[in-house]
C-alpha cells in the first residue's frame, strides 16, 4: 500500500486531513484551527475595547460584556495560543531532530481532535442560552452561582481540550527522547526542540490538577456532589489552587515555546551561532522547574498567610533571573551578527523591550504586599498582555512568517508583513500602556462600563484607538496569506537562506517520509555546518531503505465526536433526562467502541519500498 | 518484511521483548511518562480528600471517618490487590521467557484477583450508603471520599477490561514483538493501581481510623 | 524506522544466562512481596491495636506506605533496570509536583 500517489479533489482533500496521521498536516490542521479561534477571541477583544471606549456605554450589556470577556480570555489561552504554539511544534520539532514523524502518530491527530472539538463544544454555548460568564479563571465562589449551562460549556469544554494537549504533550516527549537523528544529542537539539521537551514536560504536570478541578466542578455542577458548597462543608478555595497548580505553569507553557522561536529567529538573522547556548538550555529548564513553585501568587489577596506569600513572592522574583539570562543571551547574539531585518526579526526585536516591560510589572506583582495593591485593577491586565501579546503573540505572529515557506512551500509577502508588524506593534502599545494607568488610578479589570468624571475616558479611548490599530494589522496578514495563497511561487529548501538547522535541509514542503536517509548531525546548528563546508545538504547516516510509515485513520475523530457528543448528553442530563441520558450513553459507546475497535485491529503501518524512493526526487539531495 | 509479526521460539525470543522494537521503546517510555502525569493527577485528588476530610454540614451529625471504616474489610482489600500485583509480575516472568501459556494463567489469576477487589469496593459503598448515609451528595467529605476512591476503582475496573481484551485478542497467536510490549504495558499499569491503593489505604482508611 | 533485531542467532549459553538471570530475579520478586505484606501487616496492626498515639501512628503508617510503595517500583515495575533513566526522571519529577499539591492543601487552605 502506499500513499505516494498524487490524489486531487476536494473531497478527498478533505478526507484526507480528517485521516491524517502525519504531524506536518496535522501542523497545518493546529494552524487553520487557532487561527480561526484566534480570530474570534480578537472579535471579542474588539467587543470589549468598543464597550469601554466611553464611559456609560451600552454597546453591550453587563450580562454580555461579562460572557464575552470571559470567553475571550478562555478562547485565547486554550483555543488560540495553545494550538498556534502546538502548530509549530507540530511542524518543525520533528524536522529539526531528524525524525521521520511524531513518535505516536496516531495519538497526535487524537489530540488535535480532541482540542477542536473541545473548543466547538465551548463556542457552541453562544447559540444555546449564553456563554460562560465566571470569568477565564472560573473562580467557584463565582462559578458555582452562575445560572444557566454557560459554565457547564467551559467545564466540559475544556476537559476534551485538556485531554488532548496532556496526549500532544507525552507524545512530543517521548518523540525528542527516543527519536532523534544519529548524532543529535541533547546539547545539539535546537532551542525550539529544547523548549518544546520541557514545555512538555510541564503540560504533562500541570494538566492533571486542571482536569481533577475541572471534575469536581462538573460533579457539584451537573452530579450533586458538595466539594465546593460551603455549606455542605466544601471550600472554594481549593479551586483557585487547582486552577493556579496548573494556570501557572500554563502561561510557561505558552511563553517557553514563544523563546524557543525568537531564539531560532535571531540565530538566523544575526547570521551567528545562538549566544550562550548551553545557559539558554539551563535557564530553560530552570524556568520549566521554578513554573511549578510559584502559582499561590496569583492568590496573594486570598489570605494564605504572611509566610506562604513570602515563599511564593521569592520564587516568583526567582524566575526573573533566568528569564534575564535568555534577555542578554538574545541581545549578545545580535551584537556582533550581521543582522538582517525579515519580518520575523522585527518581531524579535520589537519583543526584547516589550517582553521586558511585562517582566518589570511581574516583579512588582510578585511583591505581595505591593500586590494588594495592585490586585484585580487593570494593572493586572496590562501587565499580563505585555508578556502575553508581547511574548507569545509576537513569536506567533513571527512564527507564522518564518515557517511560512517551510509548512506551504511559498513565502509570505514581506512589505505587507513589516505593515503588519508597524500595525501591530503600535497599537499594542497604545493598547496596554495606557491600562497600566488605569490600573494605577484605580480602575478594575472585569467591569462593563464606568462612570464619566473620574480621570478615566481618555485613556480608556486611546486604548480602543490602539486595538484597532492591532485589528488593521492582523487583517493586513489574512490579505497576505490570501494573495500569497493564490500566488503559490514555489520556494527552495532554504527559503530565507539563512537556515540553521535541519527543517531547512529539506524541501518545502518536505515530503511525507521527511527523511530520505536519515541525516548525520555534526555539532548545533547541523545544517550550517555542512553550509559552511560548502555542501548544500546533509551527510546520511543510512543508506537508502525501506521507510515504515503508519496507515492514516478516521479513529481519532470518531472519538473526540462521542466524547462531544457525551458531553451534550452530560450536561443536559437534570432537565431532559428524557433524551439526555440516552445521548450521553451513545456519546460514550461511540468512544470507547473506537477505542476498542483500535485495540483489536492490528495497524503495523506500510513500507515505502527503496526503489520508489529512488525514483521521487523530493527527498533529501545528497 | 514485517518483523514484529515474525514467529518467535524461546531462543529467537529476545530478552527485553517490551524494548524491541521502536514503537516498543516509543510505547514503554510514553506510558511511564503517563504515569509520571497520572501520580499528579492522584495528588490532586488525595490533597482535595486531606482538605474536605470530615467537613460535613455543621450541627449535622454526620457519620466521619473515625465512625465508618472497618480493618478487616480494608484489610482485605489490600491483600487481593497485592497478591494480584505479584501474579502479574509472574505473568510477565512467563511473558519474557516465551510461556504463553503460563502467561495467560497468572494474568487470568490477576484478573480474577482484580474483580474480587472491585465486587468488595461496591459491597462497601453500597454498605456506606445504607448504613451511615454517607453518600456522594451528602456532604463535601463523601464527595471527595467517593471521588478519590471510585478514581481509584474506575481505574482497576479499567485496567481489567484492558487486560481481559488484551487476551481475548491474541488467544490464537500466541506472543510476538507486536502484542509483547502490550502485555507489558498493561502490567506496569496495574502495577500502578497497586502503588495508589497502598496510600489510599494508608491515608484514608488507617488515618482515617487513627482519627 | 529501522526495528533493530537484538537477537535473531542467540546461543544456547545466553539461553541458560538470562534463565538464570530471571530466576534471580525472582527471587527477588518474592522477597519483596513478602516485605510488602509485612509492612502492611505492620501498618494495620500499628492502627487496630490502638495503643499508639496519633502524633506517632500517622508519620509511621505513612512512612511504611512509603517504603512499601519503592519496592513496588523498583522491583515490580523494574525501575532498578537499565534503561528507566528517562521513567525515573519524570517519575520522580511528578512526585515532587505531587509532594507540593498535598503539602499547600494540608497547609494553606484556609477555612
Amino acid at each position: 500500500m502506499s500513499t505516494n500517489t498524487q490524489r486531487k479533489g476536494f473531497g478527498s482533500t478533505l478526507w484526507g486531513f480528517l485521516t491524517t496521521v502525519d504531524h506536518k498536516k496535522i501542523a497545518i490542521l493546529y494552524l487553520i484551527a487557532g487561527g480561526f479561534f484566534f480570530l474570534v477571541g480578537g472579535i471579542e477583544a474588539m467587543f470589549i475595547r468598543i464597550q469601554l471606549s466611553e464611559p456609560n456605554n451600552h454597546f453591550v450589556s453587563a450580562a454580555e460584556y461579562n460572557q464575552i470577556m470571559t470567553m475571550h480570555g478562555t478562547t485565547m489561552i486554550f483555543l488560540a495560543a495553545m494550538p498556534l504554539v502546538f502548530a509549530f511544534m507540530n511542524a518543525v520539532m520533528p524536522l529539526q531532530i531528524g525524525a521521520r514523524d511524531v513518535a505516536f502518530p496516531f495519538l497526535n491527530a487524537l489530540g488535535f481532535w480532541l482540542f477542536l472539538f473541545g473548543g466547538l463544544f465551548l463556542n457552541c454555548s453562544w447559540f444555546l442560552g449564553g456563554a460562560p460568564d465566571a470569568g477565564w479563571t472560573n473562580y467557584a465562589s463565582l462559578a458555582m452561582n452562575s445560572k444557566g449551562h454557560g459554565v457547564d460549556f467551559y467545564v466540559l469544554g475544556l476537559q476534551i481540550t485538556g485531554i488532548g494537549t496532556l496526549i500532544g504533550g507525552i507524545n512530543f516527549l517521548v518523540t525528542i527522547i527516543n527519536m532523534r537523528a544519529p548524532g543529535m544529542t541533547y546539547m545539539r537539539m535546537p532551542l525550539f526542540t529544547w523548549t518544546t521537551f520541557v514545555t512538555s514536560g510541564m503540560i504533562l504536570f500541570a494538566f492533571p490538577p486542571l482536569t481533577v478541578g475541572l471534575v469536581f466542578m462538573m460533579f457539584d455542577r451537573l452530579f450533586g456532589a458538595k466539594f465546593y458548597e460551603v455549606a455542605f462543608g466544601g471550600n472554594t478555595v481549593i479551586w483557585e489552587h487547582l486552577f493556579w497548580v496548573f494556570g501557572h505553569p500554563e502561561v510557561y507553557i505558552l511563553i517557553l515555546p514563544a523563546f524557543g522561536i525568537f531564539s531560532e529567529v535571531f540565530a538566523m538573522f544575526s547570521r551567528k551561532r545562538l549566544f550562550g547556548y548551553s545557559s539558554m538550555v539551563f535557564a530553560t529548564v530552570l524556568i520549566g522547574f521554578l513554573g511549578f513553585m510559584v502559582w499561590a501568587h496569583h492568590m496573594f489577596t486570598t489570605g494564605l498567610g504572611p509566610v506562604a506569600n513570602s515563599i511564593f513572592a521569592i520564587a516568583t522574583m526567582a524566575i526573573g533571573v533566568p528569564t534575564g539570562i535568555k534577555i542578554f543571551n538574545w541581545l549578545f547574539t545580535m551584537w556582533g551578527g550581521s543582522v538582517k531585518f525579515t519580518t520575523p526579526m522585527h518581531y524579535a526585536v520589537a519583543f526584547i523591550p516589550s517582553f521586558v516591560a511585562g517582566g518589570v510589572t511581574g516583579i512588582m506583582l510578585a511583591s505581595a504586599a505591593a500586590d494588594y495593591q495592585y490586585h484585580d485593577t487593570y494593572f493586572v491586565v496590562a501587565h499580563f498582555h505585555y508578556v502575553i501579546v508581547g511574548g507569545v503573540v509576537f513569536a506567533l505572529l513571527a512564527g507564522t512568517h518564518l515557517y511560512w515557506p517551510k509548512m506551504f512551500g511559498t513565502m509570505l509577502n514581506e512589505v505587507l508583513g513589516k505593515i503588519t508588524f508597524w500595525f501591530f506593534l503600535i497599537g499594542f502599545h497604545l493598547t496596554f500602556f495606557v491600562q497600566h494607568l488605569l490600573g494605577l488610578w484605580g480602575m478594575p479589570r472585569r467591569v462593563f462600563t464606568y462612570l464619566p468624571g473620574q480621570g478615566l475616558d481618555t485613556a480608556n479611548f486611546v486604548s480602543t484607538i490602539g486595538a484597532f490599530l492591532m485589528a488593521t494589522g492582523v487583517t493586513i496578514m489574512l490579505v497576505n496569506i490570501v494573495m500569497t495563497t493564490v500566488k503559490n511561487e514555489k520556494v527552495s529548501h532554504d527559503p530565507w537562506g539563512d537556515g540553521r538547522t535541519l527543517e531547512w535541509s529539506i524541501s518545502s514542503p518536505p515530503p511525507f517520509y521527511n527523511f530520505k536517509q536519515l541525516p548525520l548531525v555534526r555539532g548545533l546548528d547541523a545544517y550550517w555546518l555542512e553550509k559552511m563546508e560548502g555542501k548544500d545538504g546533509m551527510i546520511p547516516a543510512e543508506p537508502i531503505g525501506d521507510i515504515h510509515m503508519p496507515n492514516s485513520s478516521f479513529i481519532p475523530f470518531m472519538i473526540s465526536l462521542g466524547l462531544f457528543i457525551a458531553a451534550f448528553g452530560a450536561m443536559y442530563h437534570a432537565e431532559h433526562s428524557n433524551w439526555a441520558f440516552p445521548l450521553m450513553f451513545i456519546g460514550l459507546l461511540i468512544t470507547f467502541g473506537s477505542m476498542f475497535l483500535r485495540s483489536v485491529k492490528d495497524d503495523h503501518g506500510f513500507h515505502i519500498h527503496k526503489e520508489e524512493l529512488m525514483n521521487d526526487n523530493k527527498g533529501v539531495e545528497v | 518484511m514485517m518483523q514484529i509479526e515474525e514467529k518467535f521460539t524461546f531462543e529467537t525470543w529476545p530478552a527485553s521483548p517490551e524494548k524491541a522494537t521502536l514503537e516498543a521503546k516509543n510505547k514503554f517510555l510514553g506510558f511511564w511518562l503517563f504515569l509520571g502525569g497520572e501520580t499528579v493527577l492522584f495528588a490532586s485528588l488525595f490533597a482535595t480528600y486531606l482538605a474536605l476530610k470530615n467537613r460535613v454540614p455543621e450541627n449535622s451529625h454526620m457519620a466521619l471517618a473515625k465512625d465508618i471504616f472497618e480493618l478487616p474489610l480494608t484489610f482485605v482489600a489490600t491483600m487481593l490487590l497485592l497478591t494480584s500485583s505479584l501474579t502479574s509480575v509472574y505473568a510477565i516472568y512467563h511473558m519474557k521467557n516465551f510461556a504463553f501459556k503460563k502467561m495467560y494463567l497468572w494474568f487470568g489469576i490477576t484478573i480474577l484477583l482484580g474483580a474480587g477487589f472491585l465486587g468488595l469496593e461496591v459491597y462497601e459503598f453500597n454498605h456506606y450508603v445504607h448504613k451511615f448515609h454517607h453518600t456522594f451528595t451528602s456532604s463535601a467529605f463523601g464527595s471527595a471520599f467517593y471521588t478519590l476512591v471510585g478514581f481509584h476503582g474506575g481505574h482497576v475496573a479499567f485496567g481489567l477490561l484492558w487486560i481481559l481484551t488484551l487476551m481475548i485478542r491474541n488467544a490464537k497467536r500466541g506472543l510476538n514483538l507486536y502484542n509483547a510490549p502490550k502485555f507489558y504495558v498493561a502490567s506496569l499499569y496495574w502495577h500502578f493501581i497497586d502503588v495508589v491503593w497502598v496510600f489510599i489505604f494508608t491515608v484514608v482508611y488507617l488515618m482515617g481510623m487513627v482519627g | 524506522m529501522v526495528n533493530q533485531q537484538l537477537n535473531s542467532a542467540n546461543p544456547r549459553v545466553d539461553i541458560e544466562y538470562r534463565r538464570k538471570k530471571s530466576a534471580e530475579e525472582m527471587r527477588y520478586q518474592i522477597v519483596s512481596f513478602s516485605m510488602m505484606l509485612f509492612l502492611t501487616l505492620i501498618a494495620f496492626a500499628t492502627v487496630g491495636l490502638k495503643g499508639f498515639d496519633h502524633w506517632f501512628a500517622v508519620p509511621f503508617i505513612l512512612l511504611l506506605a512509603v517504603v512499601q510503595v519503592i519496592f513496588q517500583l523498583f522491583y515490580f515495575m523494574h525501575m532498578n533496570k537499565k534503561g528507566h533513566e528517562a521513567p525515573s526522571l519524570f517519575l520522580f519529577t511528578g512526585v515532587l509536583a505531587a509532594f507540593l499539591i498535598v503539602w499547600t492543601f494540608s497547609t494553606i487552605i484556609w477555612w
